[in-house]
């Protein structure tokens, strides 16, 4: 019972986070330099057409009076027209959304490997050389930003030894039978590996690149944590009933230690979306962060709104699930 | 012949000369109590440590041998030396409220040993779990199978953590300092059911202590230590009427009273600290001809 009303007062204070988002961005992206109307007319436009656009697109009216049209647009589902492409932005966002949604799930599946093999192979190996040359690694891993690991990535395996694709979502020339967009899932439940491995191939560099950094953090913080649980006296006593240090580090410390680093997860993978948007760009990936990049370069105010709400929605979303998750795992927070 | 003897047992940090435990040597016979006291320092945990294979990575045995019936432990494979020791020996911890894992129900705390390393049937382990936890007095160890540590107290959590000592029956079980971290209320019930269990069961006991009131109690025998050497080694009553060695005696005589409870409390004196530390010495130099 208790569980369900922390539950509504997380989705409530949600509500409140995305509407001060919604204000923050409509009003931000119409105070700073730069016209739509003067981007889409071409040169010679009179005086006239420029007054005539403005209208149609409701921009003569004052800013408060356009933010409240578009809000009761968009609590009934309506976000506007994108006035580059004329097409619904709804639409066009969710068009996009999976692409990024499988990327970003797949990065961060690759960095929680990753991250979760160097703590624990650092934790098993406490003390030798290999815990000291990981910690190395880590820290290289850490300092280097995601899209110089990418431009890294495109040249060693795009380049040097051309093993991945180094642009787009999948080959141009192949036949799709997908009536949705998450392509990467679908292949899978259709069984058509060969596209699903066509799909992985142009993902893979791109998750990587966004994985590393956030490795490195889940790797160090998670190794930390179970150094610290190792020292405990039911890990202690679990050796003592003849376990091994493996089963021991698995079965006893990794479910306790697994809990900070669960929360830091969460709050890593929302930087790990906002970081599709460089990513994306440099891959040639066709997902909202590319698509944020056209919006912003040509002023198309709605389209940036939409796809802002919507990052806001993933992020509170995700986090709403971290902490439902930490609370699954601690038995201490379910019962309380 | 002793169920575990420990010969000349020396380790030190490593890479420092400090030694921790100054060939030590020590018998526990099939069935007996022994107790093995000692200031804070004195190595006495180190000793149930080396036993059981879990002592800190930084500490280094550098001789000796630990035989448990006759095997040498030290001399075993890692893998072989746990599997012998999970199913001969087993812990009752200090800290009871540390001692359970908080993210697992007390069933499977009891019953892993039995079902993972001694390959007994879940239903069997879950069956002797239940006797045991009515064996320490727990009532409805149904229920208490399916909590979690932290909706237990820390008097029921010791019991548990007794309970599954026992459960394997080992012929050995180290108890370390397993009342210390107990309200004085629930340390004497502990006390009585630590005996109760060990007299039913038969088990050797290795009671790691630094109060010579409990050692009075529980134990036959005792082994007295300072830093690191064995000082004494008595049963029971030649103890508590002769103590042979100058530090036995101070550390009894420093024993606080229960008949006087306002008594001034009587320190070791020094003179006997430093005769002491003299003994230690010495002991090196001649271990190091």
């Amino acid at each position: 019972m208790q569980f369900f009303q922390s539950v509504l007062l997380r989705l409530s204070t949600t509500f409140v986070t995305l509407l001060g988002v919604a204000v923050i961005v409509f009003f931000v992206i119409r105070v700073v330099p730069g016209n739509p109307i003067a981007m889409m007319l071409p040169p010679g436009a009179t005086e006239s057409d420029v007054t005539r656009l403005t209208a149609l697109y409701g921009l003569d009216k004052s800013i408060p009076e356009q933010f409240l049209i578009w809000i009761s647009g968009v609590i009934q589902g309506d976000f506007g027209t994108s006035i580059t492409t004329k097409q619904p932005v709804l639409q066009l966002v969710l068009n996009r959304l999976p692409a990024t949604l499988e990327l970003s799930v797949m990065a961060l599946i690759i960095a929680i490997i990753l991250g979760g093999l160097m703590a624990l192979t650092g934790t098993r190996l406490r003390g030798t050389k290999t815990e000291a040359a990981i910690d190395v690694t880590n820290g290289m891993a850490l300092s280097v930003p995601d899209f110089l690991w990418g431009l890294i990535l495109i040249l060693t395996f795009g380049v040097l030894l051309p093993i991945f694709h180094i642009s787009g979502r999948v080959t141009p020339s192949l036949q799709l039978p997908f009536t949705t967009n998450f392509y990467l899932t679908e292949a899978v439940l259709r069984l058509r590996f060969d596209l699903w491995l066509d799909i992985a191939a142009h993902m893979f560099m791109p998750a990587l690149a966004l994985a590393i950094p956030l490795a490195a953090i889940i790797g160090q913080l998670l190794k930390q944590s179970l150094k610290e649980t190792m020292h405990l006296d039911y890990v202690t006593l679990a050796r003592t009933k003849g376990y091994s240090e493996t089963h021991v580090i698995l079965h006893e410390a990794l479910p306790n230690a697994i809990l900070p680093t669960l929360t830091l997860v969460g709050v890593q993978f929302t930087f790990l979306i906002g970081g599709t948007v460089i990513i994306e760009r440099l891959f040639s990936y066709e997902g909202l962060g590319n698509m944020a990049i056209d919006a912003v370069i040509n002023r198309d105010l709605p389209l940036i709104q939409g796809i802002v709400i919507l990052f806001a929605v993933i992020f509170t979303g995700f986090n709403l699930l971290v902490d439902l998750t930490y609370a699954a795992l601690n038995p201490r927070l379910r019962h309380a | 012949m002793s169920y575990l003897s420990i010969h000349n047992l020396s380790a030190r940090l490593k890479g420092r000369p400090d030694q921790i435990l100054r060939r030590v040597s020590l018998e526990v016979a099939a069935g007996e109590v022994r107790g093995l006291v000692g200031e804070s320092g004195a190595g006495k945990s180190m000793i149930g440590k080396a036993i059981l294979g879990t002592l800190p990575h930084a500490v280094e045995i550098t001789s000796g041998q630990i035989l448990l019936d006759g095997t040498d432990l030290l001399a075993l494979p890692p893998a072989q030396r746990r599997a012998l020791v999970g199913s001969k020996c087993a812990l009752i911890p200090q800290d009871p409220l540390t001692a359970l894992n908080p993210s697992r129900r007390i069933g499977p705390q009891i019953t892993n040993r039995l079902v993972d390393i001694l390959r007994w049937s879940r239903a069997d382990a879950e069956k002797r779990a239940r006797e045991l936890l009515a064996e320490v007095q727990i009532p409805d160890p149904e229920r208490v199978m399916r909590s979690y540590p932290h909706e237990l107290s820390g008097g029921m959590r010791q019991r548990i953590l007794i309970a599954s000592a026992f459960a394997a029956e080992p012929k050995l079980i180290i108890a370390d300092e397993p009342t210390t971290a107990l309200d004085v209320t629930v340390q004497k019930q502990i006390l009585k059911l630590i005996a109760a269990m060990q007299a039913r069961h038969g088990t050797a006991l290795l009671f790691v202590t630094h109060d010579l009131g409990v050692v009075s109690k529980v134990c036959q025998s005792l082994s007295v230590l300072y830093a690191g050497i064995v000082l004494e080694d008595s049963t029971i009553p030649d103890f508590f009427h002769a103590p042979k060695h100058p530090y036995s005696r101070a550390l009894l005589a420093a024993t606080p009273k229960y008949t006087d409870p306002d008594g001034s409390l009587t320190p070791v004196p020094d003179a006997v600290i430093a005769a002491t530390r003299a003994e230690v010495a010495a002991a090196d130099r001649s271990a190091h001809v």
